[in-house]
């Protein structure tokens, strides 16, 4: 711990709120979240778990409080290259296959060094079925196409709404384990779930939402 | 493949994507283009044996036939992205949302439009224009449908958080594209009387230019209001 100890966490959320038609989603929300750690984002149905995600993602303005990442506030517009978003809606064109799906975001948002279409495809367990039309494929099969682009991006900030919906147990473990080599890597994640009955085996901090009356 | 995406990077990005989406679906692609040969056709037919009438209206129909399958295919300009989540994944990219914008508005203009100003001098001979305007018609039709689509992609991105939004989109859209058709058709007419139409198609030019800066910007905007 020492050796971060001093480093300024790679995402710190100071007085953050968020209200829809002037009812507050949530209100000044304070939390940090380390390189290497994971938060786990709990709440109810209509908590505002993926709306806390798409606020720190830049995708919603945020009616107050700043968002700094490695300890420099980001503006709404320049937060892009620092996070990668998994959220609800997939992100593919249905009639592209599934290495024409990853060339294109990888060109769109950029892509680690070290990776390339074939073998992220080959970690989420799409190798067979590379050049199946999105459209044919199972939302499970979505889901993982989704995770390759995610394992692709060289946003060392990771937001997952949801990660688990539509996985069978191999894909639970297949985000269990590219969540932990995320964190080894010095990046961090979060993670939106509805109870901890599938949480990443790693260190966590977690975040309860309720809901504002 | 590079690892930061540049703005050249992802324009060619967004192109292969769009061409090939383009070439998947290349049944509908041609829609909007046929749609105007029909409203051009039914108008010849309609008039068919006054030839002096057709000749008078041909540039005011030829504009109204593109300008009406403009509006039919502006719906498509950024529907199937807004639906699918592509938008979301746009304005995650490191490059500006706007640049997106502007790229995939002119894929979108070459591949519904561009067909089209290939088809009028067939279409301008139907209705009998004289060959003397047609370079008038041309070059307006060159200069104004980009400015359409360019301002039709700020309506489009602001209806977007709609779900059918088809006629609402043509309300809104054509007290802007009112004075591209007035300055277009009007200085094909001002041609036929002998003047020079150069005013009308400066005004276009300038429009045009105008929208290329602001446009993308605008319609950026209003697609991050949108998705709200």
């Amino acid at each position: 711990m020492t050796e971060i100890a001093n480093a300024p966490p790679l995402l710190a959320a100071r007085g953050l709120s968020f209200s829809r038609d002037d009812r507050p989603v949530f209100e000044s929300l304070d939390f940090d979240v380390d390189a290497g750690e994971a938060l786990l984002v709990q709440g109810g149905n209509g908590a505002g778990k993926t709306t806390l995600l798409r606020v720190l993602a830049g995708l919603l303005e945020a009616d107050g409080g700043t968002v700094a990442v490695a300890g420099t506030p980001v503006a709404r517009a320049m937060r892009a290259g620092t996070m990668a978003y998994l959220g609800h809606l997939p992100g593919l064109k249905a009639d592209l296959d599934a290495v024409e799906n990853l060339e294109f975001l990888a060109r769109l948002q950029g892509c680690r060094e070290s990776q390339d279409v074939a073998r992220a495809l080959a970690l989420v367990g799409l190798a067979a079925h590379a050049h199946l039309p999105v459209r044919q494929m199972s939302a499970g099969q979505k889901k993982r196409l989704s995770l390759a682009r995610l394992w692709m991006s060289p946003a060392r900030l990771w937001l997952l709404d949801e990660p688990y919906a539509n996985l069978d147990l191999q894909g639970i473990e297949l985000v269990n384990r590219m969540v932990r080599a995320q964190l080894d890597d010095g990046g961090a994640a979060l993670v939106t779930t509805h109870g901890a009955y599938a949480a990443p085996p790693v260190r966590t901090r977690e975040l309860a939402l309720a809901t504002v009356a | 493949m590079s690892a930061a995406p540049t703005l050249l990077g992802s324009a060619s990005a967004l192109v292969a994507r769009d061409l090939r989406l383009l070439w998947r679906r290349r049944g509908d692609a041609l829609q909007p283009a046929l749609f105007a040969v029909l409203v051009v056709v039914l108008f010849a037919l309609a008039l068919g044996n006054d030839a002096a009438t057709l000749q008078r209206v041909a540039p005011g129909v030829l504009w109204v036939a593109a300008v009406l399958a403009g509006l039919l295919a502006l719906d498509t300009l950024f529907r199937g992205d807004a639906e699918d989540g592509s938008l979301e994944q746009w304005m995650l990219a490191p490059v500006p949302l706007a640049w997106l914008v502007l790229v995939r508005t002119a894929v979108h203009w070459a591949t519904t439009t561009l067909p089209l100003l290939a088809a009028t001098p067939l279409l301008a001979e139907l209705l009998g224009l004289p060959r003397a305007q047609l370079p008038v018609l041309l070059g307006g039709l060159a200069l104004g449908t980009p400015l359409l689509s360019l301002l039709g992609a700020v309506v489009a991105a602001l209806t977007i958080g709609m779900r059918r939004s088809g006629i609402l989109l043509a309300l809104l859209a054509l007290p802007l594209y009112v004075p591209v058709l007035v300055f277009g058709a009007g200085s094909v007419a001002i041609a036929a009387q002998g003047h020079d139409p150069s005013g009308g198609l400066l005004l276009l030019a300038a429009g045009l230019a105008a929208a290329l800066v602001l446009a993308p910007v605008t319609a950026a905007a209003a697609i991050r209001i949108a998705l709200n």
